[in-house]
Order: C-alpha cells, then structure tokens, then sequence
C-alpha cells in the first residue's frame, strides 16, 4: 500500500524510464497544470463568493439546459443507435458500406459548420423548420434545437460502442432463443440486450458527456435566450471570457462544476468500460 | 434469414434507420453545398479566396500539422509505457490521458487562458522567457496558443487508438526481442510497429479531423480575426456578421471543411478495409 504510485514490477523490455518521462512531463504541460489552474483560480474565491457565483438563477437555468437536453439527446441515440448498429451488423442491403462510413460524419465535420447547416435547416426558411412550423413545432433557437443539435453529435459514439460487441454475438444466440418460442421483443430484451447493456451505458455516457460540454454545433440552433432558457452551460463560459464583459472569476467557478460533472461521468465510463471489457473477453 | 416476420422486422429496421440517416447526416451536408452555391459561383469564389479566409486556412494547417506530430509522438510513447510495463498507477495514467475527451473545449481554452492570459500565473514566467530570448512569444491570443489549444483537445486520439491493439498483442514478443539483445528502439520498430501501424493511422485520420474543426477551445484564445482565426471560427465571423451574403459566404467556407471531412471519411473508410484484410 505504500508503494511509489507509479512503481513497476521487474521487466525486461526496455524503455520504462524514459517514456514514463516522456509521459507524465507532456500530461502535466499539456493538460494537467493549464487544468489545475482552473482549479487554483476557483479556490480564490471564498467560499460565499463560489456559491453565490454558482447559484445566479441564469446560470442554474444554463446547467439546468445543458444536463437536460444532453440527457434526453443521449437516450434518443441510444434508441437509434441500437437500430443502426443492429442492422449494419446484422443485416444485407444496398448502401450499408456507405451508412457505415457515414456514421462518424459528426466526428469529421467541424462543429461551428454542423451547428450553423443545422440552425439554417431547422429554422423557419429552412427545408425541415418551414415544414415543422407548419404543425406548430419551432425547432430552432428552442431547447428542440439544442437537443437535434447534440443528438447530431452523439449518435457515432453509441453506434460505435454497440457494433463491435453485436459482432462478437453469434446469431445462433437469437435463433436458438427463438426457436425454443420466445418472441422476437423477449428475444431482444432477454437474450441480446444483456450482453449489448455495458457498450450502451459507455456510448451514452460518452455522448452524454460530450452534449454537456459541446459548444460549436449548439450555440447557433439554441439561439442563446436567457428568456426561454436556451444558454448552455459552454456557452455561459465563453460570454465570461469576452471582452466587455470579462469574468474570470465566474468562467472558473461554473468551469469547476462542469469539470466535476464530467469526472464523475469519466469515472463511471472506465468503470463500465472495465466490465465491457471483462465481458467481452471471456 | 427464413422466416417470414423477420423480413418485415429486417426492412422496418432499415427503413428507420435509412431516414435517421438522411435527416441527421445526408440532409446537412446537401444544405451546406446548396446555401454556398445559391448566390452564384462568382460570391463562392471570392468567399474561399478571401484574404481572411486564406489566413485561416494557413492557421488551421499549422495547428493541424503541429497537433498531429505532438499527439502522434505522445500517442505511442503512452501506448508502449501502458501496455508493454507492469505499473502501479497505470490506470489511473491512461484515465488523465482521456480528460480531454469528457470536458468541454471551452474550459480547456478557458485552463489556458487562466495560465497564460494576463492574469495567468505562468505570465510573468513567460514575460522573462521572452525578455532573455528578445522574443514576443504568447501563448493566449497568438497563434502559439491556437497551436496548444488544438493539441489539448485531441491528445488522447492516437493513444486511445493503440492502446487496446497493443493490450490484445501481449508483451512476449517484445520481451523475446529484449532478451536476445534488440535495442528498445529495435524492438518498437520491428515488432511493435508493424502491429500497430493501422491504429495509428486510423488514429491520426481522427486527429487530423478534430484538430481542423475545433472551435470551442480555439475560440477562447483567438481573438484576431485575419492573423489567428482558424477555418472554423472564420465561418463564425462570417455567420455572425449577418447579412445575407456573409451569411452565404460563411457557407461557402463550410464547403472547404466539409470537402475535407469527406475525404477524411474515406481515407478512413480504406484504411479501416485494408487493416481488416490484413489481420
């Protein structure tokens, strides 16, 4: 227990050293000192001052938004992103080569051109919002927006996360099930969803902690209204970090809080992860 | 695929899944070509050639180039410490290592700015640095900064890609290769490599794509549009300002970007084929 943290056992392959070196010196220039200033510039403030920074009823509403629509973005993927990965798994048709590789558009479009496409199409000039509007619904510059937007981002993780594993699944499993007279739901929800619960939980929470954080896709389509609470939490940062109305002190705070959400998001991922792997292992 | 109620099953699925696909991911992509073309080829080739958009354009490839050679250095010195040692603490490495991908790129501008920025407690460091060189380095609103910002948000890419590759390959080899006296160097080249070489371009793929798109941490230390705007946040620009043709013009410098990240997916289309014909 009271060993050097990171103390290794007795190995032949050379290099330990150095690429230790190389590792830990680049993790703490690159990410973890700018990170921990973050923190060393929250801690100046006294605690009274931390809270009331905090607790401003616009930034609760920002927080409210961000958790919210991330949460309901990320249960919408995993619904589609069950449905894609299972038929580009398990399924034959034409176009499946090209829905694959177009799966991961979201990671390779920049997110400042997905969130300006998307506000332009679902406002009320473009193709979907004209058509939208006309039931009544308005898309953009709604938290509706701010939802499409992040589901638009999120779903390559779940789709990503599910795949490998169905492909490890032998098809034998639904049709041994199914023979034996369960039906194709029972099937489903006893026999393939069990062992496809882990990835689902890591694409989630993956595209759950990129919704919380995004900023580039959302802050076009969300119209950033105090009034109908469309402000995202990135979106409240950065308006701290502009000249006029510079605020380091209260972009720290919310940061801090945000940082915090997303460790323990990080923690419960490699947990899952862990298991995931464990399991797929076996 | 036999029986009758899975065939419905089957196209249902497709079918849904086929409309997903348009509205969320083809549907976009036609807007943008459309929306920067609609106003005539001339306002399209003066927005791509714009002065501004050629700085920007300059900007996003050093970042680009600078962040893929870093992360990629980075990625496989992580990757073979974490695989190929046995050490307390590994976990909880290629944990930290991962930070970047569940935070928001605004804190990660906003964690530079807090260190470098004029209230930043590394400034005066950074001040006497310059006063002994003669230089005027700054890593906040420069582009040195826009440099660090796009390596912090795409720092884990490469790693993440090889580390499960090598974990599934084992160390015997290595640990051959050492015992009959190959250099550490010698042994990474001529055994680890040739293991890993498709992750680490698949890897690289990912990296080159998030660094030339992002904008959230970019944004918080690029302040000067024309000398370190990159391509994204010069689509900002445009968009913000509003008028119709700006507006059109932000399009037509989206069209660049979405030009890039198609090829983007189809180099990693192919190399994700080919690494799979070869294992």
């Amino acid at each position: 227990m009271k060993m050097a943290v990171f103390k290794r056992q007795k190995s032949i392959i050379p290099g330990f050293g150095l690429t230790m070196g190389i590792t830990v010196a680049m993790l703490s220039l690159i990410i973890l000192i700018p990170l921990a200033s973050v923190l060393a510039y929250s801690f100046k403030l006294s605690p009274s001052e931390f809270v009331e920074l905090i607790t401003r009823p616009y930034v609760l509403q920002a927080f409210k938004t961000s958790i919210l629509c991330s949460l309901i973005a990320a249960l919408i993927n995993c619904v589609f992103g069950v449905i894609l990965a299972w038929i580009l798994v398990r399924y034959n048709f034409p176009g499946k080569r090209l829905m694959d590789g177009m799966i991961e558009l979201p990671f390779a479009l920049p997110t400042a051109v997905a969130g300006i496409t998307l506000t332009k199409m679902y406002s009320n000039t473009g193709f979907i919002g004209r058509a939208l509007e006309k039931i009544g619904i308005k898309a953009a510059y709604s938290k509706m927006g701010i939802i499409i937007a992040m589901v638009f981002i999120g779903i390559p993780f779940v789709v990503r996360a599910i795949q490998p594993v169905l492909e490890k699944l032998p098809s034998t499993c639904e049709d041994a099930a199914y023979m034996l007279g369960a039906s194709r739901f029972v099937t489903f929800r006893k026999v393939i969803f069990p062992e496809i619960r882990p990835a689902l939980l890591t694409g989630f929470g993956l595209a759950l902690a990129r919704g919380i954080g995004e900023y580039g896709s959302v802050i076009y389509i969300s119209g950033n209204s105090q009034k109908n609470g469309t402000q995202v939490v990135s979106y409240i940062i950065m308006q701290k970090l502009n000249s006029g109305s510079v605020d380091y002190e209260g972009a720290a705070a919310i940061a801090l809080i945000l940082l915090i959400i997303s460790f323990v998001m990080l923690f419960i991922i490699n947990i899952l992860q862990h298991i995931a792997s464990k399991r797929t292992n076996s | 695929m036999e029986k009758h109620d899975s065939k419905i099953a089957k196209w249902v699925l497709i079918g849904i899944s086929v409309l997903f696909f348009i509205v969320m991911l083809v549907m976009p992509l036609i807007e943008v070509i459309y929306r920067s073309l609609k106003d005539g080829l001339e306002l399209y080739m003066s927005a791509i050639t714009a002065e501004n958009t050629l700085s920007a354009i300059r900007v996003t490839l050093i970042a680009t180039v600078i962040a893929l050679i870093v992360n990629t250095f980075f990625g496989v010195v992580a990757s073979w410490l974490i695989t190929k040692f046995e050490f307390r603490g590994a976990n909880v490495l290629s944990t930290l290592i991962d930070i970047p991908f569940s935070i928001s790129p605004v804190i990660a501008g906003l964690a530079f700015i807090m260190t470098f920025g004029r209230t930043g407690w590394a400034t005066p460091f950074v001040d006497k640095i310059n006063e002994w060189l003669g230089t005027d380095i700054s890593f906040v609103f420069s582009v040195p900064g826009v440099v660090l910002a796009t390596i912090f948000v795409t720092f884990p890419f490469i790693s993440r890609e090889i580390i499960p590759v090598l974990t599934a390959q084992g160390r015997d080899e290595e640990v051959a290769a050492s015992i009959m006296g190959a250099s550490g160097f010698t042994t990474f080249r001529k055994i680890t490599f040739p293991h890993i070489k498709w992750a680490l371009l698949y890897g690289m793929i990912l990296c080159t794509a998030r660094s030339f798109g992002e904008f959230g941490a970019v944004y918080a230390v690029s302040k000067a549009r024309g000398s370190t705007f990159t391509l994204p946040l010069e689509i900002d620009a445009l968009y913000m300002s509003g008028s119709a043709d700006s507006i059109t013009q932000s399009f037509a410098v989206s069209s660049i970007l979405v030009v890039m990240a198609l090829v983007i997916l189809v180099i990693r289309s192919v190399v994700e084929y080919i690494g799979k014909k070869e294992s």
